[in-house]
């Protein structure tokens, strides 16, 4: 009832719209719905990035907001003075800590991205080839644990790693170890992390890409002698090969950037350039150190990703 | 292909054991007597008790879900009528910009996202006197900026589903554009604009990083006070808290299976006669 009343109210008042005739050729309604969103995310979402880039070349003050100001000026003086420091970016190189915490953190992303599709792949393709009553059990099972908070399920990893936690407890009794190993604030704690809360992103569009694959494919090379294993290699992971890359991405971006996870599991040593951010920008409060590693990261992490998934859409599409 | 098919069965079986097994860790633990998370103390729902007499956890949870709440509706309205744009609108000019723009947001580190946000907070604040301060206010505009993108995409695939014959005969007919959103796209489009909100919703409730950065203080959300809480030591009554986010999420996603089934049943049902 309210929405009927209210396309009538916005019919009404298009149709009043439309008979100035100052507005003929120009469809006002039209244009009014896509600035919307567009102004939304200019504002919200394009322009901080601009911001982001103009404090990483200020210099750290102490005031507030800590940094200073680009533009310095004087209009009885009639001076404008713009002063832009590169300091931040040449710092950024010339201390290998930073360098050392990107590299650091696409080796971790890398990793756990690779596990994560070997442990995917065989979930993703029993659910595509099971019946269609048990798949969407199963796919709710695998949605389930995505919907439930991400931090609890890193906690609940705090729980399991733990010297005294329950991976030992239960290593120790079946007597595969002697003395508690540890696990929890190491590399390894940060690897389980990633792999674990990012499995869904990796098993959808694996599943997504192995159920639209031809069966019959399989049967003729089964027909022509090919072994399973054989047939495996040369048709099905071809097949799949959109599902992966999908699903690699949807990985490794989000990981190269974590914070809670290499926070919560990893050690002091566990160097990753979210945490690394964040430091600088909490702990350090040095704001314009917190941008320029933005902005690098941006420019050298992100954007090249971003470009392939372009590309690689609109092939797609093609 | 016996021995294929047993091999897959056991490293998938595996694979689940994996994704539950932590899950299974909490609830247990969450009924554990002893304060030790490892000590087993016996049968308690303690923490529970625990969990609903304080009220900083409750407090931060009616926020995060104040936020949630709100983040998701307007995501939804600004997401749809950008989904809505990219697929119905043909071709106009900025449209690339703002399909970079819708999926940019996806893929952004949250520290990026976060800390590009407050920079602006900042820098408006300085500039125009808006936003005054950090808090509610700027903490749903940044949630509703990352969420209205995965609105969009959500909208965006249905729509590109559906068949347009049933918008081109309302328009056929004489419908005028607001006519024919109102009254024949919004009902066709109406699961993807709830399975949207649930998603913005969740993703909004679930939210550290991004919060973190462009809440003021005094505005903890619940994410933020477990973040806290879990870093300092274990607090068991997290466990109670998790139990139940747990079992709400399973109560949903049981009874949205149950709804495809008796909807399939309806269809075919409605087909055979």
């Amino acid at each position: 009832m309210s929405i009927q009343t209210g396309a009538a109210w916005v019919d009404f008042a298009s149709s009043r719209l439309a008979r100035y005739k100052l507005f003929n050729g120009i469809n006002w309604g039209r244009l009014a719905v896509i600035s919307v969103p567009t102004l939304w995310l200019g504002i919200f979402f394009f322009v901080p990035f601009l911001v982001v880039f103009k404090i990483s070349l200020s210099e750290s003050a102490i005031a507030i907001p800590p940094y200073t100001s680009l533009l310095d000026w004087d209009l009885e003086e009639a001076y404008i003075n713009i002063k832009l420091n590169l300091g931040n970016y040449l710092y950024l190189f010339e201390d290998t800590f930073y360098l050392d915490a990107y590299l650091s953190s696409v080796k971790i992303a890398t990793i756990s991205t690779f596990f994560t599709l070997l442990i995917g792949f065989p979930i993703a393709y029993l659910i595509a080839r099971s019946k269609p009553s048990t798949r969407t059990l199963l796919l709710s099972l695998v949605i389930l644990p995505f919907w439930t908070s991400f931090l609890l399920r890193v906690y609940a990893w705090m729980g399991l790693l733990k010297k005294n936690g329950i991976v030992n407890e239960f290593l120790l009794n079946i007597g595969i170890i002697e003395q508690p190993l540890t696990m929890l604030q190491t590399d390894f704690a940060v690897y389980v992390g990633i792999v674990y809360t990012y499995l869904p992103f990796m098993i959808l569009p694996l599943y997504t890409a192995l159920e639209k694959m031809d069966m019959t494919l399989l049967e003729a090379a089964e027909d022509l002698g090919a072994r399973p294993s054989i047939s495996f290699f040369l048709i099905t992971v071809p097949m799949a090969i959109p599902g992966i890359i999908a699903g690699c991405l949807l990985v490794f971006i989000p990981a190269v950037g974590e914070f809670v996870i290499p926070a919560l599991l990893g050690g002091s040593d566990t160097l990753m350039i979210g945490r690394v951010l964040w430091d600088e920008f909490f702990l350090n409060r040095d704001w314009p150190m917190a941008s320029t590693v933005a902005i690098v990261m941006l420019v050298v992490l992100v954007l090249p990703i971003m470009l392939i998934r372009n590309s690689q859409g609109k092939e797609e599409r093609v | 292909m016996q021995r294929q098919s047993l091999f897959l069965k056991m490293t998938a079986t595996l694979g689940f054991i994996f994704l539950y097994a932590p899950l299974i860790a909490l609830i247990v633990y969450s009924f554990n007597k002893s304060k030790l998370v490892t000590v087993w103390g016996g049968w308690s729902l303690k923490w529970y008790g625990e969990l609903f007499r304080n009220e900083q956890i409750i407090d931060a949870a009616l926020l995060s879900l104040k936020i949630a709440f709100i983040s998701a509706s307007l995501a939804v309205v600004l997401g749809t009528i950008a989904g809505l744009v990219l697929s119905r609108f043909g071709r106009f000019r900025g449209k690339l910009i703002l399909s970079g723009w819708i999926t940019a947001p996806l893929v952004m580190p949250e520290v990026i996202t976060g800390l590009s946000l407050l920079l602006l907070f900042v820098a408006m604040e300085g500039a125009f006197g808006w936003p005054a301060g950090r808090g509610i206010g700027t903490i749903i505009i940044a949630h509703t900026t990352f969420c209205m993108a995965y609105v969009a995409v959500v909208v965006q695939s249905r729509l590109s589903q559906l068949d347009d014959t049933l918008e081109e005969a309302a328009m056929d007919l004489g419908a005028k554009p607001a006519s024919l959103f109102f009254l024949v796209t919004l009902p066709l489009i109406k699961p993807a604009l709830i399975s949207g909100w649930l998603l913005s919703f969740t993703l909004s409730l679930d939210d550290l990083v991004i919060a973190s950065f462009v809440s003021g203080p005094g505005n903890t959300t619940l994410p933020m006070l477990i973040f806290s809480k879990v870093r300092l030591g274990v607090s068991p009554e997290v466990n109670a808290l998790a139990t139940i986010m747990i079992a709400v999420v399973a109560l949903g996603v049981v009874a949205a299976i149950l709804q495809m089934r008796r909807q399939t049943r309806l269809t075919m049902v409605a087909n055979q006669t």
